[in-house]
């Protein structure tokens, strides 16, 4: 019982977001909880697609985080394979300078991050904003702990045959490891959408907003100005689809909780 | 590209048996390609800008050319000084940082950790049907954006919204949430009589900030804000601690219901210390995240309203980006990134005490054992796929 009124608690929210999105702006201020629009309306959304910077945004988003995740999946697992298979002096150095750069907290080093893109001369450019994303240390951690999971033997045989390390790694480990590359798709997916203040610091110009700083600038007024909540709450709803969908798709992964061994 | 790298790694196949020292030295040539992407993407974004900011926090640089010309200075540890010693507009912003965020540490910590471990406690239990449903209930908040929350948060607890609606069938006239500045504890005493602080607390203080400011508690905008970040983090250590359970496996519990225990006193003397090392991880990241809070004042009240809802990290962002105060905001976050050092190894001590003692440990260990032997058996009964499918994430802790 008490579950299933924290379910609603956390459900709630989501449903008077939505209904909200399909009111009027008059409608959403004085009925802030009916979950019934008294009059539907989809000028939100129109305003937001025909008439607004959001279709752009969006566009943005798409592009940095489809760069962001091939690339983070393709650099993690690189990286994850050499620090967990390849012998080489160094390793341990790399490795422990890995565990180092995974407790820095992001937040401090917004101004350094600025610093270092503006004088590289990829500030406010698609490059500022996807290459300092390329490599996420804990994506590397997870597939490094993956590949130690797979046992030595399968590489041997394609040792014996000679076959080259890029090719050992490309064609016989990287296929094996299609769970640890699916939770680092979407974890990079999911970061890469949701990321904001990376942004902030590495763009300024308008044409390259994502949709997580332009609906930011929303929320303080700029396109709607005052208490226009409807085309806010509708912007939201639409940059938290995505994310859902992938959300809906792979659950089961994504709240990995070991299922299998707990009797039902 | 990877035609290339392939030829160029598979190139000697006409030598029947390379010498092994060749190969050696091709291993080691391919590992540091494979890490190179890395090493380079993590030096020239991280560890280079580290270099390059402490430098700034030690200097004069005003945000106009290259920080390492000739026209910026070193200043010593001036701009550290003016955030920390020196009476001003600088300090008091940085003590009222300080503050906002210490209270929202102090109560959004351990409300996460506890509401998390009931919702996990909750769920764990056998008999529960539609588990997945509730699962997905209060973990989806955590997958969304904290900005796309942000605005619902701002529509909810706007001053017409629907918490305010909602008090107001309970006769309860809401405050304007975002835009209320009064610290909660002072609202308090204000309802107990008590609107004006001793000036022992009033007349004192640290960092620019009276006692009396100091012990304000946290403003009813950052109340809001508080409430919001729970709502999302809570799924994510939700999780955390659905898996610890689920690898306690539920032998010592039922020993407790033999001997008669009962709900809370299994729940308090049986599976949290067992939960021990995972109360550990959840308090530790939720200290480093709670100190780290930006999206959501950024994107909400921008450290408003009358500055209660203030940041260290957003003030430090602010101090660089909107007043060109480079040297202060580096300086700024520099700090924060030792409060954040400091914060978490004096949890780690906390916990370190109070380590179970030797002769529990054997004790739960001994029924575990006892319980695996059980629980073997029924494993190898489910399906395997379910195994299979788990396995890969088995060891992302």
């Amino acid at each position: 019982m008490a579950l299933i009124i924290l379910a609603m608690i956390y459900i709630m929210p989501f449903i008077i977001q939505i209904a909200t999105s399909f009111k009027t702006d008059a409608d959403a201020a004085a009925h802030p909880i009916s979950l019934v629009p008294q009059i539907w309306t989809t000028a939100a959304y129109r305003r937001l697609f025909l008439n607004s910077d959001f279709p752009l945004w969006f566009k943005n988003s798409v592009i940095v985080t489809v760069c962001v995740t091939a690339g983070r999946v393709f650099f993690d697992s690189m990286a994850g394979y050499a620090l967990s298979r390849l012998k080489f002096r160094g390793r341990e150095t790399i490795f422990a300078m890995l565990v180092a750069v995974m407790s820095v907290p992001m937040v401090v080093l917004l101004i350094p991050k600025f610093l270092i893109i503006k004088s590289l001369g990829i500030y406010d450019s698609y490059f500022g904003m996807i290459l300092p994303l390329l490599i996420d240390a804990s994506g590397v951690f997870i597939m490094k702990n993956f590949f130690e999971s797979i046992p030595k033997s399968v590489e041997e045989q394609a040792k014996i045959d000679r076959a080259g390390t890029f090719r050992i790694f490309w064609s016989i480990v990287l296929p094996m490891a299609r769970p640890a590359l699916i939770t680092i798709t979407i974890l990079s997916f999911q970061g890469s959408w949701n990321e904001l203040s990376h942004f902030i610091v590495a763009t300024q110009s308008p044409s390259l907003m994502t949709l997580t700083k332009g609906v930011a600038s929303l929320a303080s007024g700029q396109l709607s100005a005052g208490t226009q909540y409807p085309i806010k709450l509708a912007a939201a709803a639409i940059m938290t689809v995505p994310v859902a969908i992938l959300f809906f798709i792979f659950q089961k992964r994504i709240m990995n909780t070991n299922e299998g061994s707990v009797k039902e | 590209m990877f035609a290339k790298t392939d030829t160029e790694s598979t190139g000697n196949d006409f030598v029947p048996y390379a010498p092994k020292k060749i190969k050696h030295a091709k291993e080691q040539l391919s590992a540091w390609l494979f890490c190179a992407p890395m090493l380079i993407i993590l030096g020239v974004f991280l560890v280079i800008p580290i270099i390059m900011a402490l430098w700034v926090s030690f200097s004069d640089w005003t945000g106009r050319g290259n920080p390492f010309s000739a026209g910026v200075h070193f200043i010593g540890v001036g701009n550290y000084e003016s955030v920390l010693t020196t009476p001003g507009l600088a300090q008091s912003d940085f003590g009222t940082a300080i503050r906002n965020n210490a209270w929202y540490t102090l109560l959004v910590v351990p409300l996460q950790t506890l509401l998390s471990l009931l919702l996990a406690v909750m769920l764990n239990r056998r008999i529960l049907k539609a588990r997945s449903f509730f699962r997905t209930a209060f973990y989806f908040p955590s997958v969304t954006s904290s900005v796309a929350i942000t605005v619902l948060w701002l529509f909810l607890f706007g001053s017409t919204g629907s918490i305010n609606a909602v008090l107001s069938w309970f006769g309860v006239k809401g405050p304007n949430w975002f835009n209320d500045p009064r610290g909660l504890l002072q609202i308090l005493l204000a309802h107990l009589g008590v609107s004006r602080g001793p000036s022992a607390l009033t007349q004192h203080g640290l960092l620019g900030i009276s006692w009396w400011d100091w012990l304000a508690g946290p403003s009813v905008a950052m109340f809001a804000i508080i409430l919001m970040v729970i709502f999302t983090t809570s799924g994510t250590f939700m999780l955390m601690f659905i898996a610890a359970l689920q690898s306690i496996g539920e032998g010592t519990e039922e020993a407790a219901i033999m001997d008669g225990a009962n709900a809370w006193q299994r729940l308090w003397h049986v599976t949290v210390p067992q939960l021990k090392p995972t109360i550990f991880t959840v308090v530790t990241l939720g200290i480093i995240g709670t100190w780290q809070v930006f999206d959501q004042i950024y994107t909400g009240t921008k450290g408003g309203p009358s500055k209660t809802t203030l940041t260290p990290a957003y003030l430090s962002y602010s101090a660089a980006f909107d007043n060109q105060e480079w040297g202060q905001g580096a300086a700024i976050s520099f700090i924060l990134f030792v409060i954040i050092v400091v914060m978490t190894w004096i949890q780690r001590q906390i916990m370190k005490d109070r380590k179970m003692s030797r002769r529990k440990i054997a004790y739960y260990e001994a029924l575990k054992s006892e319980t695996r032997g059980l629980r073997h058996v029924s494993a190898s009964q489910l399906s395997s796929s379910a195994n299979a499918s788990g396995r890969g994430e088995d060891h992302h802790e």
